[in-house]
């Protein structure tokens, strides 16, 4: 596979959310705009590289039968950094993603591409593969945030076109799965039509 | 009393993890595909919930005690692995039986976010503590974490008896699997939006 | 994975990435600690310019009262003359989602003069829009003493967001609060001498001012 194809799979073929379905959980609770939904993809992003690379580095000496606590551990590290940082220069963004910026730990994309990819890979690809998985994820995100933003608050990224609210339900729970399952249905044909 | 009562009501229905938090949303559509599997991940995560926050909640006080909040994610990430895994070992020890219903699940219960989620919820101000600086106590956080783990379950069970009709259906081939789960979850989330009024 | 699993270099391997990561976390925690406080001071003071009067150019080091077995914070702001000019109290009522966490400030006759909410966890859409002026401007000039700070619902004053009830009683409750607490502030005798001293220090106003406060609102 070239290194080129290492990032572009991601957006489509491999892409986290509409075909692998892995990371539900932020996917579904953070999308309520589309800033919110860039701004947690961005962070999965920041964690998923960077363990990628760590992880590819040191799997060679980490006996077997631990590497998952020892994955655990790294990955747990990036996060912690990554709340620092963030409640350093943008608390705001910080505050609005709550818990979710701890529960990157425990998102299946960054642990399942430590397992699937990092471990066998060099450390040039795995930070490739971190680098195309995580566009992808915060691709979908937006996506999803700003077809919720338009439907529920009739704003994109924040810019109202329609006075007043829009259908309120989208923003809240119900919203986030109706939208999510519509679009993978539409994720499914466009890309079922270009394979044919 | 009434207060906790008030928390499990609150708990269960009107903030009902899964459906209006959004936390453990992957076994929520990973093995709801049969009523069985659904009720023993139900009660696998049940279990670990409500362990892993009392553990927790007794390991953030000495974190505070030392200064090392910050070192919250880290050390109740491995405390939950290390839980899971010593449940593990004891219920194959001690019941085969209730091994072997709950055993396969329990290895995925550790990136379940429902369980670092209500660990990290329990430790941060809270609507429902009774004390003045919003923190909960140890009973309010382990009521509100059994509680909370009642409302995983039945989101859970009533979520796999519909799966369960729907797979008898025809639905379109773009639908198939995941996105009429996912239509399906939204219409349940409709009806809990119900309760909201309720506390 | 060429290592094979034996007790010793697992409990090794693991014992050096514990060690390697917390190392890495607490030297970082030392290094990002200042811009994080920085940042939260930074917020918290933009917050209070922003809930007082703008003739308020000197903030008071925070200070605490007890009200009803609760301990508030609260700053007063003077003007360049050194007249008090305002107070921004803390509170924090329960919402939907969590503690509604908000700055409200009060000129010296008890007339709200703005809030600002610091933090909250309240649904997106709905109660999340407390934050908006669309709901919060009708704050500005609120007194207190003439209208009823409580939802309409409740038969008082305040127009509830749609479909927020919870959260916007939690907030005109929080204000209600508010309230009681300046009277309170404003009721008990000055703070002891050396308290004024120490704060005086701090801001570099005159220690005598804050009596001023006392009679303006009489």
């Amino acid at each position: 596979m070239g290194k080129f194809q290492l990032i572009t799979k991601g957006l489509i073929k491999e892409n986290p959310t509409f075909v692998l379905l892995l990371g539900m959980c932020p996917t579904l609770a953070t999308t309520t705009s589309a800033i919110n939904g860039m701004s947690m993809g961005l962070a999965t992003m920041f964690v998923l590289i960077l363990s990628n690379i760590v992880i590819s580095a040191i799997a060679a000496y980490i006996p077997d039968k631990v590497r998952i606590p020892a994955y655990i551990v790294v990955i747990a590290t990036f996060v912690t950094l990554l709340q620092f940082i963030m409640q350093a220069y943008v608390p705001d963004i910080y505050e609005t993603l709550g818990l979710f910026i701890p529960l990157i730990v425990v998102n299946c994309i960054v642990l399942g591409r430590a397992e699937a990819f990092a471990n066998k890979n060099s450390i040039v690809d795995s930070a490739l593969d971190g680098i195309g998985i995580g566009l992808g994820f915060t691709c979908s995100l937006t996506v999803l945030g700003l077809v919720r933003e338009i439907l529920g608050s009739g704003s994109a990224f924040g810019f109202k076109f329609i006075a007043g609210d829009g259908i309120l339900a989208f923003v809240l729970a119900p919203g986030a799965f109706l939208a999510l399952g519509y679009l993978i249905v539409i994720f499914r044909k466009l890309t079922s039509k270009k394979a044919e | 009393m009434v207060e906790y009562i008030l928390i499990i009501i609150s708990a269960i229905f009107v903030n009902n993890i899964l459906l209006s938090q959004f936390l453990g949303v992957c076994p929520f559509l990973g093995v709801s595909n049969k009523l069985s599997t659904a009720s023993g991940m139900s009660m696998a995560v049940c279990f670990v919930i409500t362990l892993a926050t009392v553990v927790t909640y007794l390991l953030n006080m000495l974190l505070v005690k030392l200064g090392l909040e910050f070192l919250q994610t880290i050390s109740f990430i491995l405390v939950i692995a290390a839980l899971v895994q010593m449940v593990e070992i004891v219920l194959k020890k001690i019941s085969p039986a209730l091994y072997a219903s709950l055993g396969i699940f329990l290895p995925l219960i550790t990136t379940n976010c429902a369980v670092l989620g209500v660990a990290l919820t329990v430790v941060k101000p809270s609507v429902y503590a009774s004390a003045a600086n919003g923190m909960m106590n140890l009973g309010e956080a382990t009521v509100y974490a059994f509680a909370t783990s009642l409302g995983f379950g039945l989101a859970m069970i009533l979520f796999a008896g519909l799966r369960e009709q729907l797979s008898l259906n025809d639905v379109p081939k773009a639908f198939k699997g995941i996105p009429i789960a996912l239509v399906t979850a939204g219409i349940l989330a409709m009806a809990f939006m119900g309760f909201s009024g309720l506390v | 994975m060429a290592v094979q699993s034996s007790f010793k270099n697992m409990s090794l391997c693991l014992l050096v990435i514990c060690l390697v990561c917390s190392a890495l976390l607490a030297g970082v925690y030392a290094l990002t600690k200042e811009p994080i406080d920085a940042a939260a001071k930074a917020k918290n003071e933009a917050a209070i310019k922003e809930v007082l009067p703008d003739v308020a150019v000197t903030i008071e080091e925070e200070r605490t009262v007890d009200f009803e077995g609760a301990t508030y914070t609260y700053n007063l702001a003077y003007d360049e003359l050194g007249n008090t000019v305002g107070c921004a109290i803390n509170v924090a009522p329960s919402g939907f989602g969590g503690p509604i966490s908000i700055k409200v400030g009060f000129d010296i006759n008890g007339v709200i003069w703005n809030t600002k909410v610091l933090s909250q966890a309240e649904t997106p859409g709905l109660g999340a829009k407390c934050v908006e002026p669309a709901f919060s401007d009708q704050f500005k000039g609120f007194d207190p003493a003439q209208k009823t700070l409580a939802v309409k619902k409740d038969g008082g004053d305040v127009d509830a967001i749609t479909a927020s009830t919870i959260t916007s009683r939690a907030y005109a409750e929080g204000l209600a609060l508010a309230a009681k607490v300046f009277d309170a502030i404003a009721q008990t005798p000055m703070p002891l001498e050396a308290d004024v001293e120490d704060s005086a220090e701090v801001s570099g106003s005159d220690p005598v001012i804050p009596s001023e406060v006392e009679e303006s609102i009489k």
